[in-house]
């Protein structure tokens, strides 16, 4: 067949043998005794098409569009959760939000959270991956060894944590045993440490997954490129730091842009830990935290739909910043052109 | 080592020797640091594995063993924690709920996602670039933004306190990752297969099932492997949605389990290490798999 057409581009299709892109097909009009065939093709084209499709569709629409689109709604309404929401309030919610000293405090954690867990885990991973990508006996269990913290659930590493940094628990009796007593403190209810207990967690749990993606990226890059440097005489530093680096570029980008959409949605750690083993949450609040503290517990659905409208802002603006300025070059043509 | 490589950086001749000596070229210039290298991830390593195994071996301890040395080995080992939760009926009972929902979600992801990516990636229509968008743009919605109204809409449908609650939800937030990684492994099936397919006078939907499918297993089994794991570990939905005990999955299981045997700290961490052994083997077998799809999932 392709060499009947004497191009790459059909689509394969049998019948009508309509070149691929839908534009080439308006400039190169079948030949007239398969203009028949050619409809009958189409229409079972389109009814491919949404019978392929509707399912996914469907069901994303109802169960991700449709309930965001619901929030913006609700956000307008001082509504309790039953029955048609009639409380309008206008944009009152968000004057409530923006205006809570407490949603500044979850504001300021989720803010700090990304800062740190970029500054720490990026550098921290690139020196390991670096480390790890050298050929040591192993590197495959070692591979799979650091990948756990990161497929154990959120809930459970929650519970391990809390247990072992209780201030009777075995982190304060580790510090203990290894002479260094005056380091013990209540790491998860002193206000005051909490959030650098939970980025401590935060860092152990996710930081196999950021190694994971550096040395996926290393090992994507040719040998060549490290060979014909070394014939040139550059030495590791200067190859790391010159031909390491720049390729290594869009797996960090990508994988910041990762951590930051999971800084700004964290919950289920903090919940875990901080929601169940200490009242209140000390310091460590997120806005998740705080969407379900004002919205579900408290009854006040529209006020937590709002919650959830400034968080997917928020989200939505570093996000666009980020894909504008950061990944702009690496994604060129995924979302817009929908070339992979 | 340092015999073979430096010959093979002096004379570039023997080429065809290439491939063994390719990846030693690159640790050679830091050889001094591999002493360093194995302290370092050995310690690395430790710190990742530490907690995991405190939560183990705490589940082989007594309370009071658990409450006199906190970070001590078990001394006696002590089974009967691991054996009260093994003849427990509501582990076994959420164990049976997690295994419902992350299989049906799994099956519901590969299959809906697989259906749609092919659309995307193998038929030529005006709205397929808008397709692709609506479902990479899906990546920012995580569940927790949408989990107030969501809770609603599953509230009205009537399946709170069901696992079909669960279930569709998690199936619609894993379909952007899964689009995203199947449009291209759909996309690299030569047009050829199609082709030659094509010509033996099989259907285009004869082509989806024969050819599709087994072609792309790579991507469906990464794409598999991760709404596995997401679904088996989703505590958010599960916590929204179910408020019986009989419908619990395990994460929620282990946070009641832990809030409600407060005192008894040995008899949590068993508990919660029965909890995570199934994920735990399930990424033993597909490692592998995941970091595959990893990888491919950021070139895409």
């Amino acid at each position: 067949m392709s060499d009947t057409l004497g191009t790459d581009t059909a689509d394969g299709r049998q019948s009508q043998g309509t070149p691929g892109a839908g534009d080439a097909a308006t400039s190169v009009p079948p030949a007239p005794p398969r203009a028949a065939a050619h409809r009958r093709g189409r229409a079972r084209m389109r009814l491919e098409i949404a019978v392929l499709s509707a399912p996914a569709i469907i069901t994303f629409l109802a169960f991700v569009i449709f309930p965001v689109a619901l929030a913006a709604y609700y956000g307008f309404y001082q509504w309790k959760g039953y029955g048609e929401p009639t409380d309008w309030v206008g944009l009152n919610n968000y004057k409530l939000i923006l205006t809570d000293p407490a949603f500044h405090d979850v504001l300021w954690h989720n803010g700090l959270i990304l800062v740190l867990s970029l500054v720490i885990q990026g550098p921290l991973a690139i020196v390991l991956a670096l480390l790890l990508n050298q050929k040591i006996r192993g590197r495959s269990t070692i591979r799979v060894l650091i990948f756990v913290p990161y497929i154990i659930s959120e809930v459970i590493v929650g519970t391990g944590w809390s247990l072992m940094l209780q201030s009777n628990g075995a982190g304060n009796d580790l510090l203990h045993r290894i002479g260094l007593g005056s380091l013990e403190a209540d790491w998860i209810a002193d206000p005051d440490l909490a959030i650098w207990t939970l980025m401590a967690i935060i860092t152990w749990k996710y930081i196999g997954f950021a190694v994971i993606l550096m040395l996926a990226g290393l090992q994507s890059i040719p040998d060549e490129i490290f060979e014909a440097a070394q014939i040139d005489g550059a030495s590791y530093w200067q190859i790391q730091r010159r031909i390491t680096l720049p390729l290594l570029g869009p797996t960090i980008r990508i994988w910041a842009f990762l951590s930051i959409i999971g800084s700004l949605q964290l919950f289920d750690l903090v919940y875990i830990i901080w929601g169940q083993y200490v009242s209140g949450t000390a310091g460590t609040s997120t806005m998740a935290i705080y969407m379900l503290a004002q919205g579900r517990n408290a009854g006040n659905y529209g006020y937590g739909s709002a919650v959830a409208v400034v968080m997917f802002v928020i989200s939505l603006i570093v996000a666009l910043i980020y894909q504008r300025f950061v990944l702009r070059r690496d994604l060129r043509g995924a979302v817009t052109e929908g070339t992979v | 080592m340092s015999a073979t490589t430096t010959i093979s950086r002096m004379s570039p001749a023997p080429e065809p020797k290439a491939p063994t000596g390719r990846r030693n070229n690159r640790d050679k210039p830091q050889k001094w640091g591999s002493h360093v290298t194995y302290f370092i991830a050995l310690l690395f390593v430790g710190v990742c594995i530490a907690p995991v195994l405190y939560i183990v071996l705490g589940g082989f301890r007594t309370n009071s063993q658990i409450t006199t040395d906190p970070a001590a080995l078990p001394r006696p080992w002590v089974v009967g924690n691991y054996i009260d939760i093994l003849k427990s009926t509501v582990f076994w009972g959420e164990f049976a709920n997690s295994l419902i929902v992350a299989i049906t979600s799994t099956a519901g992801i590969v299959a809906l996602g697989l259906m749609v990516s092919f659309v995307i990636a193998r038929y030529d229509f005006k709205l397929k670039g808008a397709m692709y968008s609506l479902f990479a743009a899906g990546l920012m919605f995580p569940m927790v933004i949408a989990i107030t109204p969501l809770y609603l809409v599953i509230k009205d449908l009537g399946l709170v306190d069901n696992l079909l609650g669960v279930i569709i939800p998690q199936i619609a937030f894993g379909l952007p990752t899964t689009v995203i990684i199947l449009v291209p492994f759909l996309r690299a099936i030569p047009n050829e297969i199609e082709e030659a397919a094509a010509i033996d006078g099989m259907s285009r939907l004869g082509f989806f099932f024969r050819m599709v499918v087994p072609l792309s297993l790579p991507g469906v089994v990464t794409v598999g492997i991760l709404g596995f794991v997401g679904s088996w570990n989703n505590y958010l939905l599960p916590l929204y949605v179910l408020n019986s005990q009989a419908n619990y999955t395990l994460p929620l299981g282990v946070q009641v389990f832990s809030s409600q045997y407060s005192t008894d700290t040995a008899k949590v961490l068993a508990f919660t290490s029965l909890a995570m052994l199934p994920a735990l083997i399930f990424f033993s077998i597909f490692e592998k798999r995941i970091v595959g799809g990893l990888t491919g999932a950021v070139k895409g």
